[in-house]
């Protein structure tokens, strides 16, 4: 990369280069979804990109995440293995679960990711839990808690937010507002102004942006999450966004209208980073030589998958618990 | 007759209620568009509405709870979870309001609701989408559990589930929705709750089974026949209440049991019957179910976990003559 960058848009190519990296993840993991090489539900973060690593620069790694089961893009943000994650959707040794989990169930506790969840808005409990544990532990960590529009409906993220708010809780709930969950238009499922006025109501404070717009979600995730990190207690930021696929790869979204997505792509995330960085110092050449790059590396680690080993059969039967382990099978039948 | 899927036939089921009973009506997610994750709702919201076939929002509590409260006051919903894994995010209403509202109420109340949640592995959904808990609910008084085998099944129990003046988790295995059959468009009947049906006639074993399991215990069957052992084949098709009368008389003449279900083996629904059995007729019992583990995801994990037709077979060589 050329060496006379300014500092700002060294970083801001720093995000760009993660956020192609979720790009490129996500379309390896479709790819490999309809080639049938990984198996089960997988939902693309595509279009969203802009949310995960704007929130996520700002974040330190022993800071905690919890995400939803949109939750690639937030596990690299938060600093995951993409290589691992690969591995892990296609069920393999190396995997970040070993092939336990796969795509719905990502962690890396290593870097404060605590989860991906299969169950809507149970993201929103254990975030204000893990932020009980970080006051309790005198630490100053941060708690982020990604959910969707659609799992704003369910009571554990009113119980979470009043919580939240009664232990003056370090938690940054970000909701991804794509205004779909599914098949269904969130507007015509959620009462009243939605997200930010129910977080208002327990006073919560929350902030509407532009979440496609890199700058914005940077800024305002710099500011808030240092107010929270200085007592501030409980905040929200809802993201707007578009979701450019289906709910997972098997969904041809053909409930949309006709030309939305065709129009969503103006405004999707990683051409408007693009075009910033074009004209802050970074040429089309260098552009395509960090995209090619990219591309390379998350295709290594869709060959490492292919080639990586099954996991060994009696690998099912461990880490359930110490006492009362399971029996391996045929012990007693 | 007709040939159709297991998610058609229940379709079917349902569609036949709606056009009967005016009260009938189903709320969850993404029934209108998507038709439910089967098609078990395909076009429905076309021929009866939105007040009928109502698109909630992801509100599981409250899909539970409003049929509770929708059953109470005259009519009879069906509640679509969509997974019996997010039914557990709704167990409260079924456990405390729905299965005991009458009995509190001194007999005053009737909950005539059905609460589906599909059960079982579909392929790759791990430890969140993969569960079977159905013996959960037999354990719950106040509840009917029915757990479909066959797509005439399917649409047979579901209507008597609709008819059913009390609370019914109805679930479906996820692994069956694909599988075809024949079924009966002119005969409208139900299938009545708590009889079992008898898959295979045998003379040496009565293996009792339900839901996807059933084809697999079959499979053993046919392969103990070529070794001269004649199992009979019991699916239970409703779990409580389980047609005692079936199992008993069946074991009676067979002289063994051997339960079989995917959930797990322990505090399986298997343990029941087994002892049901061997307190009764004295005879030799077995159970298989699943390891104690949660569904993993990876094809050969996932694969640990199941019962196999040749672990069924081995189990029955290995059980007392
Ligand atoms: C408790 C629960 N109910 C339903 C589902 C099925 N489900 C998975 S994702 C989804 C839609 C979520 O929409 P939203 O929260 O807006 O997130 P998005 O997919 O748009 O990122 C639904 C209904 C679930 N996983 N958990
Ligand atoms: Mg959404």
């Amino acid at each position: 990369m050329t060496s006379n960058l300014t500092n700002e848009s060294a970083r801001v190519a720093a995000m760009f280069r993660k956020m192609l990296v979720i790009r490129a993840f996500e379309e390896a993991a479709g790819e490999n979804f309809f080639a049938g090489y990984v198996r089960g539900s997988v939902h693309q973060y595509i279009g969203e990109e802009s949310i995960a690593v704007g929130i996520c620069e700002n974040l330190r790694d022993d800071d905690y995440l919890t995400s939803n089961h949109r939750g690639h893009g937030h596990s690299i943000a938060k600093g995951a293995d993409p290589r691992a994650m690969m591995l892990e959707l296609f069920g393999k040794v190396g995997g970040t679960s070993d092939g336990k989990g796969g795509s719905m169930h990502i962690a890396d506790f290593s870097v404060g990711m605590l989860g991906a969840n299969g169950v809507i808005a149970d993201g929103c409990t254990i975030s204000v839990g893990a932020a009980q544990a970080v006051k309790l532990l005198g630490q100053d960590r941060i708690v982020v808690n990604f959910i969707g529009d659609g799992g704003i409906n369910r009571g554990p993220f009113m119980e979470a937010l009043n919580w939240a708010k009664v232990y003056e809780l370090p938690v940054l709930f970000v909701c991804e507002n794509n205004q779909i969950a599914a098949t269904t238009t969130t507007r015509l499922v959620t009462a009243g102004e939605g997200i930010a006025r129910r977080a208002e109501s327990f006073d919560v404070p929350a902030v509407t942006i532009d979440g496609n717009d890199l700058f914005t979600v940077d800024g305002t995730a710099a500011r808030v999450i240092s107010e929270i990190r200085n007592g501030s207690g409980p905040q929200l930021i809802q993201a707007m966004t578009y979701r450019l696929r289906g709910h997972f790869a098997h969904d041809d979204a053909g409930y949309r209208e006709p030309g939305e997505a065709e129009a969503a792509l103006e405004h999707e995330p990683i051409r408007r980073t693009e075009s910033w960085l074009c004209e802050n110092g970074l040429s089309q050449d260098e552009l395509d030589a960090m995209r090619a790059e990219v591309t390379a590396e998350i295709a290594g680690y869709v060959d490492d998958a292919m080639q990586a080993d099954w996991p060994d059969p009696s690998l099912a039967f461990t880490d359930v618990q110490d006492v009362g382990a399971p029996n391996m099978p045929g012990a007693i039948s | 007759m007709s040939e159709m899927t297991y998610a058609q036939a229940a379709r079917l089921g349902l569609q036949e209620e709606m056009r009967r009973d005016p009260t009938v009506w189903a709320l969850g997610e993404d029934l209108g568009y998507e038709g439910g994750m089967a098609g078990q709702y395909s076009d429905l919201q076309a021929e009866f509405g939105a007040d009928r076939i109502v698109d909630t929002p992801i509100s599981e509590s409250t899909i539970m709870g409003a049929a509770v409260g929708a059953a109470l006051a005259g009519t009879r919903p069906i509640a679509e979870l969509r997974f019996s894994d997010f039914a557990m995010c709704a167990v409260d209403e079924l456990v405390n309001q729905a299965a005991k509202a009458r009995y509190m109420f001194g007999g005053q109340a009737r909950v005539p609701m059905v609460a589906r949640m599909p059960i079982g592995i579909r392929g790759g959904i791990a430890a969140q989408h993969s569960q079977s808990p159905e013996a959960w609910y037999t354990h719950v008084p106040g509840l009917v559990v029915v757990t479909p085998g066959t797509p005439a099944e399917n649409r047979g129990l579901l209507k008597a589930a609709i008819r059913c003046d009390d609370p019914v988790v109805y679930m479906e295995h996820k692994g069956l929705w694909g599988v075809t059959g024949e079924v009966d468009e002119n005969d409208p009947s139900e299938i009545p709750l708590g009889v079992a049906r008898t898959v295979r006639d045998g003379r040496d074993i009565t293996i009792v089974s339900w839901a996807a399991q059933v084809g697999v215990a079959a499979e053993a069957a046919e392969a103990l026949a070529s070794e001269g052992i004649s199992a009979e084949i019991i699916d239970l098709r409703t779990l409580w209440p389980w047609d005692r009368d079936t199992v008993m008389a069946s074991v009676a003449r067979t002289g063994r049991l051997l339960v079989v279900h995917e959930a797990v083996r322990v505090g399986g629904f298997g343990g029941e019957i087994a002892a049901e059995v061997a307190e009764e007729l004295g005879v030799p019992v077995a159970r298989l179910g699943g390891e104690r583990i949660p569904i993993p995801f990876s094809i050969p994990l996932e694969e640990a976990y199941k019962i196999k037709a040749d672990r069924i077979a081995a189990r029955v060589r290995e059980m007392p003559a």
